[in-house]
């Protein structure tokens, strides 16, 4: 097997070579205008900057473009070669959303295991007061990349759901732009390259929100971590303009917007977050990289700047993030509920609507987070009352979900399980929300352990859930064997109890006045303890994470195979044999009735074979 | 809305994909000059930089005569009449370079100030490069479709990438009509 025809090998190979011609390209820059060749910081980041941009050449994503610039023709026909073997298509450059879906969600667990990683590590710190092993830089930056890897790797598992998903679900074969969605998936291997290398660099210690003028004085790494996220946050504005691209015009015949899947839905809804506010992150974070290399005082309070603007810009898109994290996840709760309760989804219309009221809404709310920042105090109440109102779509989410499992025939497999714990779970990140959003509260609450509770049952309950659940629900879809149902069980039986047990010990400290961000706190407050119960149930939550991925490896080579509609599910993507076939559909679907009319006798959802219905 | 396997391959369907694509992009573009003027607003409030009128004024002109060229290429080239085009996209991307060098090599020599001189400065070189650099991109992209077109590779029926290119290229000066005048004419120069 030639190692250089795998893309990801040749795509590393030449993010090397680009970061060196990049650092050299500087350099010449710099001897030119006659400063010394070397500097640090300029040199290193024209060299990842460039690099990165190399490693999108080196693994094919953009070739097809360059040979229509040539003025060559490109072919639209993407079959695999049948020599090579299958698995290969993973590690190189393939339009097929179903494969680009999967390298989504494996990239996804992989950040996923890494991040969580970092956590346990400084969560060992943290189970005994007083200094054990980290030093304390060191703490800062593992703390900072817990949270800014995680946001890749919840973003990621975004990607991962709406790709494989929405054209499956709504009867297209491929997304509207594949060559697109493929550079969408590969410019994140370079960013997560960069994010990572910051721990070589310096590290960084901001926190993932980066504010200067902290960040305009921490150590290299904290560029690392910028062009990081700009990478990767460019993968979002792209993948979202190709799904709503996608949802907007793919649609098969009959499938009005009234009849799309709650989970098309969402994933519209996020996708107008993404593909907009996500612009605002990648300038505040390049106006600080200017800011440091140029000298360009935007945020420096003593030379004409103003720091809280950054604060602005950064959580315009920030705030929003939370719902491109959250709105998915949800959508897949209204999807796997109906099918468990064998009844209809209560509230279709409200639904649907609900995810778009939170994506409209969540853009008038950002600067809740500031509200100790020192910004203009007039501008604390109308942001109080915006954030009020998110509930009240959220709401309306939580009585369809209760509607719907209400009276139902309710069984109880692995993702119901998930789908379940989700609801419970988000019930409590949406219950201590607003303490947080209103004024009052927040000046005691704000950067306490309370925020990390209340972020993690948000974060835990609307996306990790939900992805689980997503997970084992289309796994055999994914990969034509069922996983292990024991294996699964276990899985839920020890995160769900240990999820709830770390995050409410964690608002408990937090409201006796625990820090958050911290790598030691006072012996005299009491809170050995209640760190050490967060702490092992941090560990239990890791190992339960590690039994699902050892259940999916050995059930995806050795699992029993999954033959038809394994849920009994209205959706097309079941009425196909798993794994879906290349080409998805052999012949378009028409879409005659409503999605969710579950246990109502004679309802139709999709025609799979509308011509030979229409010959009769 | 609707649409069958074979409808979605054929040139009428993906042009519909590309137009609504490319008008999202334009869209989330938007949003970066958005965040530079709000900046400029912030920062700066009701004083501006202080900087060569004459010169504005110029590569203004020369940026909206650049579109005025532009939407006669385009008309050209659906009517059919390559040299035509091919004569008006050539004015386009000379007026484009133009304007290019005007800004960067005239005009940031000539302003009283460097990138790290306090708030002026850095408004001016961010707003500055990086509608020059998506003027740069605009003038690669016409180049990318004159040399296609001397091949013959667009017709009147068939040229998106034209259509692309002056679409883009007229929202490049459509952002630099809301950059000139938060720039040389709101409030007092200082």
């Amino acid at each position: 097997m030639n190692l250089l025809s795998s893309g990801l090998v040749r795509g590393l190979l030449a993010q090397t070579l680009g970061t060196s011609v990049g650092m050299a390209f500087v350099m010449a820059v710099r001897v030119a205008l006659g400063l010394p060749a070397w500097n640090r910081e300029p040199v290193v980041v024209g060299g990842a900057l460039v690099g990165a941009i190399a490693f999108v050449f080196g693994v094919g994503a953009v070739s097809d473009w360059m040979k229509l610039a040539r003025g060559e023709q490109i072919s639209d026909d993407h079959t695999p070669d049948p020599d090579k073997p299958a698995w290969i298509r993973y590690f190189n450059v393939d339009y097929d959303h179903k494969v680009i879906g999967i390298q989504y969600g494996v990239t996804s667990m992989i950040l996923l295991l890494v991040a969580g990683l970092f956590a346990m590590i400084f969560r060992t710190e943290l189970a005994k007061s007083g200094m054990q092993f980290l030093p304390p830089e060191v703490y800062n930056t593992l703390m900072s990349l817990h949270g800014i890897v995680m946001i890749g790797s919840i973003l990621l598992g975004v990607g991962a759901m709406s790709n494989y998903l929405v054209p499956l679900m709504i009867g297209a074969n491929d997304m509207a732009f594949p060559r697109l969605n493929s550079l969408a998936f590969w410019v994140n291997v370079p960013g997560i390259i960069l994010l990572l290398s910051s721990l070589f660099l310096g590290g960084f210690d901001t926190g993932w929100t980066g504010y200067p003028p902290n960040s305009v004085y921490a150590a290299l790494g904290v560029q690392m971590f910028f062009l990081g996220v700009y990478f990767i946050g460019l993968s979002s504005i792209l993948g979202s303009i190709n799904l709503i691209v996608t949802i907007v015009r793919m649609r098969a015949p009959g499938m009005t917007y009234m009849r799309m899947p709650i989970f098309v839905w969402a994933a519209l809804a996020t996708a107008l977050i993404g593909f907009t506010a996500t612009q605002l992150i990648g300038l505040s974070f390049q106006m600080v990289i200017l800011e440091r290399i140029f000298d360009m005082s935007f945020f420096d309070g003593t030379d004409g700047g103003n720091p809280i603007l950054f604060q602005h810009l950064f959580w315009f898109y920030s705030h929003p993030a939370v719902y491109v994290f959250v709105l998915p996840g949800l959508g897949i709760i209204s999807e796997l509920l109906p099918v468990f309760a064998r009844k209809p989804l209560f509230g279709y219309k409200w639904v649907a609507f609900s995810s778009m009221g939170i994506a409209l809404v969540g853009f008038f709310v950002w600067a809740h987070h500031m509200f100790t920042s020192g910004m203009a105090t007039y501008l604390r109440v109308p942001f109080m009352y915006s954030t009020m109102l998110v509930a009240v779509p959220t709401g309306v989410k939580f009585f369809s979900w209760v509607g719907t499992i209400w009276r139902g025939k309710i069984s109880f497999p692995t993702p119901m399980l998930f789908t379940l714990g989700a609801v419970v779970v988000f019930l409590i990140g949406g219950l201590t929300g607003p303490p947080n959003g209103l004024v009052a509260t927040n000046l005691h609450l704000h950067d306490t352990y309370w925020v990390v509770g209340h972020f993690h049952n948000t974060m835990f309950g609307g996306f990790i859930f939900p992805f689980f659940a997503a997970i084992y629900f289309w796994f055999p879809k994914m990969s034509g064997r069922k996983y292990s149902e024991t294996l699964g069980k276990l899985h839920f039986w020890l995160m769900f109890p240990a999820f709830l047990i770390m995050s409410l010990v964690q608002m408990r400290v937090g409201l006796l006045g625990m820090r958050r961000r911290i790598s030691d706190y006072d012996p005299a407050l009491g809170f050995d303890d209640s760190h050490m119960v967060i702490t092992i149930a941090g560990f239990v939550i890791g190992v339960s994470v590690l039994i699902m991925v050892w259940n999916l490896i050995r059930s995806a080579r050795r699992g029993e195979q999954a033959t038809g509609n394994l849920w009994n599910s209205r959706s097309p993507e079941w009425q196909i044999p798993s794994p879906v076939p290349l080409h998805n559909y052999e012949q378009p679907i028409a879409v005659v009735g409503k999605p969710y009319d579950y246990g109502l006798p004679g309802s139709v959802y999709v025609d799979m074979n509308p011509s030979a219905s229409s010959d009769k | 809305m609707a649409s069958s396997t074979d409808l979605q391959s054929n040139y009428k369907f993906k042009l519909g994909n590309n137009r609504l694509g490319l008008w999202l992009f334009l869209f989330s573009d938007m949003f970066i000059f958005g965040g530079l003027l709000v900046t400029r607003a912030v920062l700066l409030g009701y004083t501006r930089p202080d900087l060569n009128q004459t010169l504005g004024f110029i590569v203004t002109l020369i940026l909206l005569m650049s579109s005025f060229f532009m939407n006669r290429a385009e008309t050209h080239m659906a009517h059919g009449n390559q040299k035509s085009f091919s004569r008006n996209l050539l004015v386009t991307i000379i007026l484009g370079v133009i304007f290019v060098l005007g800004v960067v090599g005239v005009e940031w020599p000539l302003a009283p100030f460097g990138p790290g001189d306090g708030a002026v400065g850095a408004v001016f070189y961010i707003l500055t490069s990086f509608h020059a650099l998506h003027v740069l991109s605009g003038v690669i992209l016409l180049v990318i479709v004159y040399r296609n077109s001397s091949k013959g590779l667009y017709s009147a029926e068939k040229h998106w990438p034209v259509e692309a290119g002056a679409i883009y290229w007229h929202f490049v000066d459509l952002v630099w009509f809301f950059i000139y005048p938060a720039l040389y004419l709101i409030g007092t120069p200082v």
